[in-house]
């Protein structure tokens, strides 16, 4: 039972990983019907950013902010930068394509993933990279004979804070309706006088944020990270986020926690070997008996 | 009475096609003008030039005395003009409410405007008080239409466009909505009504166009163009009724 818990707890986090990357798929596809395959390897941006800001920048954050402030300054400007190395993917590698269909632009974005990766490498280095200890503190805690690191217990309360506060402005405010609008019917959200550059340059800043951030995060939970990472991660999320339902907010959490949770118990009950066997073999069931993931539903429209 | 809309010599192409071939109207300040026509004359055409979804090829439309040619869509509903699109096109997995939220997105802002508003919608049609939180999707078709004419007004227009809104409605609920119109145009919006439906439409118009494949070839007053034999035998019915004699 201890064992199913722990793991339990183990794919809870891996799951917000996931749940925080496909978010930025799921919110661009939403509005743009575009597959961001550059949003992995933004991902991984985030986790080198972090790492330098955590380890070369430690002398000065941690001595300013204490080490929590640091590693939460780290997440922030991690968070800032992969905003703004979002929108400039969308300004480089999509707007100037769009009007000539979709096709083109997928190439265009895996085009930008490879030139990501390879700016990590020639920056970073092909050799894999270690949050140091001194900047991530690495405490195990026992609660009532569950093992859980204090780490896990920092990466699934902040999570589950960026997913609410996401939640909240997508589903609830009015802004986030107009986001939702202009993915349902373009034309009709601009007489709403709704202006879609906003809203583009909104989701492009605001999932790539998130999924820098999730960058940070792995890297103060693994420490290890190497620049083809966010081929690893985005595959994973971007099967998380069809499990869930593309383009659905809620799907996407769902989606990624669930897949986390199931990779944990697939490695315990089955094989570690097998574990992804075991996810995809989940993905084709979902697909084969509700094509439009979990949460994806289409209302039919009258006519 | 000052002209509010004019629309000048107005071409408009769909790649190499000509949707509109020169057409000009105009639409002063509190009346209900209904431009007549069948499908694919170019009603929608219009509608959509003028609301600035469609890039404009030549001619000009004005605003009073405002050019509207290169505004874009988002900005020409701050200025007063709010489209209510053909076959509804409500949000369907948005919320009743929500709708009417995007409905005043451009005075956002504005919370305690929007709540007046709101009530004012619901006074025009109150079966969207009762289904106010209730997905759009699952409203009948005559609901769905009350929805979207209640989210057009929401933007506090000056002047409102109506795409058939009878468009595949019971006659019973063509007659209310075409009474509400009537009632919307008594609040002082100037109503800019595109039909299939020529009988009900010149019966609330003050004036009328009849648009064929992409020109005006007639126009007048309502009263006119209710007794004009071209209108009638085209677009009343009275071709119809002349073989059955």
């Amino acid at each position: 039972m201890k064992i199913v818990l722990e793991q339990l707890l183990n794919g809870l986090t891996i799951g917000s990983f996931y749940a925080l990357i496909a978010l930025g798929y799921s919110m661009v596809y939403g509005v743009m019907k575009l597959i961001n395959f550059a949003h992995g390897d933004l991902f991984a941006l985030g986790s080198y950013l972090g790492y330098t800001l955590l380890v070369f920048g430690s002398s000065y954050a941690t001595v300013t902010f204490g080490i929590w402030g640091g590693m939460i300054a780290a997440m922030l400007i991690a968070a800032i930068g992969i905003g703004i190395a979002g929108t400039l993917i969308e300004r480089i590698a999509y707007r100037p394509i769009y009007s000539v269909g979709r096709l083109p632009a997928v190439v265009s974005a895996l085009g930008a993933s490879i030139v990501i990766q390879n700016g990590i490498m020639v920056i970073w280095g092909p050799r894999p990279q270690a949050y140091s200890s001194q900047v991530v503190p690495s405490v195990m805690l026992n609660i009532g004979g569950i093992k859980i690191t204090l780490m896990q217990i920092v990466v699934l309360i902040i999570s589950f804070i960026l997913m609410g506060l996401l939640f909240y402005i997508v589903q609830k405010t009015t802004f986030g309706a107009a986001i939702r609008a202009c993915a349902l019917d373009r034309s009709t959200a601009a007489l709403m006088g709704i202006n879609i550059e906003t809203i583009i340059f909104f989701i492009f800043a605001l999932g790539p944020a998130l999924g820098g951030m999730a960058g940070v995060m792995v890297g103060m939970y693994y420490r290890k990270i190497s620049f083809v990472m966010g081929w690893n991660y985005g595959l994973k999320a971007f099967t998380a986020t069809i499990l869930g339902g593309i383009g659905n907010i809620p799907g996407a959490m769902i989606g990624g926690l669930l897949l986390g949770v199931l990779e944990m118990l697939g490695s315990v009950y089955i094989s570690t070997a097998y574990k992804d066997v075991f996810v995809f073999l989940v993905l084709i069931l979902v697909l084969i008996f509700r094509p439009t993931g979990l949460l994806g539903e289409k209302i039919a429209e009258k006519v | 009475m000052t002209i509010l809309l004019k629309v000048e010599d107005l071409k408009i192409n769909y790649g190499s096609i000509e949707a509109l071939k020169g057409i000009s109207l105009t639409i002063d300040e509190g009346e209900i003008v209904t431009v007549l026509g069948a499908n694919g004359a170019g009603k929608s055409t219009l509608l959509r030039a003028i609301s600035g979804l469609l890039p404009i090829r030549s001619g000009k439309i004005k605003l009073d005395d405002q050019e509207l040619n290169n505004v874009k869509a988002f900005k020409i509903v701050m200025g007063g003009i709010s489209h209510v699109p053909e076959g509804r096109k409500v949000f369907a997995t948005l919320t009743v409410d929500e709708n009417l939220n995007l409905g005043a997105y451009t005075r956002r802002k504005d919370k305690k405007n929007i709540k007046e508003s709101k009530e004012k919608v619901y006074d025009l049609f109150p079966i969207l008080k009762a289904r106010r939180n209730q997905l759009s999707g699952t409203l009948s078709g005559g609901e769905q239409q009350m929805l979207a004419m209640g989210r057009g007004l929401m933007s506090t227009p000056r002047i409102l466009l109506l795409d058939e809104p009878s468009l595949g409605l019971a006659p019973l609920l063509v007659k209310q909505i075409f009474q509400i119109i009537r009632e919307i145009n008594d609040q002082g919006i100037s109503i800019l009504l595109v039909e299939q439906n020529a009988r009900k439409a010149l019966s609330i118009a003050d004036r009328g166009y009849v648009l064929e494949t992409g020109n005006i070839t007639i126009s007048g007053l309502a009263s006119d163009l209710k007794s004009n034999q071209k209108v009638q035998e085209a677009y009343l019915g009275g071709a119809a009724l002349k073989k059955r004699k």
